[in-house]
């Protein structure tokens, strides 16, 4: 059974995120260790390692990059464990550009400026990455996600910028 | 996770950290990320009529493995040919810096900064 499978819900990028919470939410209380607390040691186990794969696919689904990478799977490309590299010279030239822009930010104003324009890059490239999933443009896609996990780094060192300037 | 001491030394005292023109004819540039870790690494090198390497030069946003494995390169392919520096493999980079499996891809990382680079020379000279 795969992750969507699991939560009875279509294999799609668009997901309802609210709708997925919930039925995780009941999933859970099904698998809780107290409604097995009276049962053998072999449903009791079998409890905790469903519990393990429904935490497993709840985390996949939730976001939105692991999710693609997770549809790409699916249709047979591996995407998480590829040590590939990506050579695109404009993309990593922007990307050389934000490194430089985080280092030299020293003050919240220019932090919060950061976010909104990483924001923006980030929703343009997740819009990109949707239409590609549903043409299942495969190839389209995964270079999509690998862009969008440099977005992430990027966001992941704002964070830490963040830290520095706040504490 | 434990650093190798030459990882260390190279993370500590970077050789060869900076840019060339790249608008220069004899620059050859470099640039190649790794979706896994996000990591970047610009590698430049100065390339003379002879096609011999004279210098080279890197910037490289990443981790401790990533920044020593371009650093290495760059002291390695200074007088070296271009088709000798193509010759150069990842694992032997991985070897000289005592890289764990999980940091692999920090020296494919700068092998193939070394391929774009002299990619971008070749096409630079044909054309």
């Amino acid at each position: 059974m795969n992750h969507f499978e699991l939560f009875d819900m279509p294999a799609a990028f668009s997901l309802d995120a609210a709708e997925l919470q919930q039925r995780y939410r009941k999933l859970q209380q099904t698998l809780h260790p107290d409604r097995f607390a009276t049962g053998s040691e072999r449903e009791k186990l079998r409890a905790v390692q469903r519990t393990a794969q429904l935490n497993d696919a709840y985390q996949t689904l939730r976001s939105p990059l692991t999710r693609a990478e997770y549809l790409l799977e699916l249709r047979g490309i591996d995407l998480a464990h590829e040590q590939t590299t990506l050579q695109d010279p404009d993309f990593l030239m922007a990307q050389m550009e934000w490194r430089e822009r985080i280092e030299e930010i020293t003050d919240l104003e220019a932090l919060d400026s950061a976010y909104k324009d990483l924001q923006e890059q980030m929703n343009a490239l997740q819009g990109e990455l949707e239409q590609h999933l549903e043409a299942a443009a495969n190839e389209e896609a995964a270079i999509a996600i690998r862009k969008l996990k440099f977005m992430h780094k990027l966001h992941h060192e704002l964070e830490q910028t963040e830290e520095q300037i706040r504490y | 996770m434990a650093y190798s001491e030459k990882v260390i030394d190279h993370y500590e005292n970077p050789r060869n950290v900076g840019a060339f023109d790249k608008n220069d004819p004899s620059i050859a540039t470099g640039m190649v990320g790794a979706p896994a870790c996000g990591d970047v690494m610009k590698l430049q090198l100065k390339i003379n009529a002879e096609g011999i390497i004279e210098d080279a030069k890197f910037k490289t946003y990443g981790c401790g493995s990533a920044i020593a494995s371009s650093s290495l390169v760059t002291e390695w392919v200074k007088g070296k040919s271009i088709a000798e520096a193509e010759q150069l493999k990842n694992t032997q980079i991985a070897e000289e810096l005592a890289l764990p499996p999980v940091k692999i891809h920090c020296s494919i990382l700068a092998e193939d900064a070394i391929k774009a680079a002299i990619a971008d020379y070749k096409k630079k000279h044909v054309a």
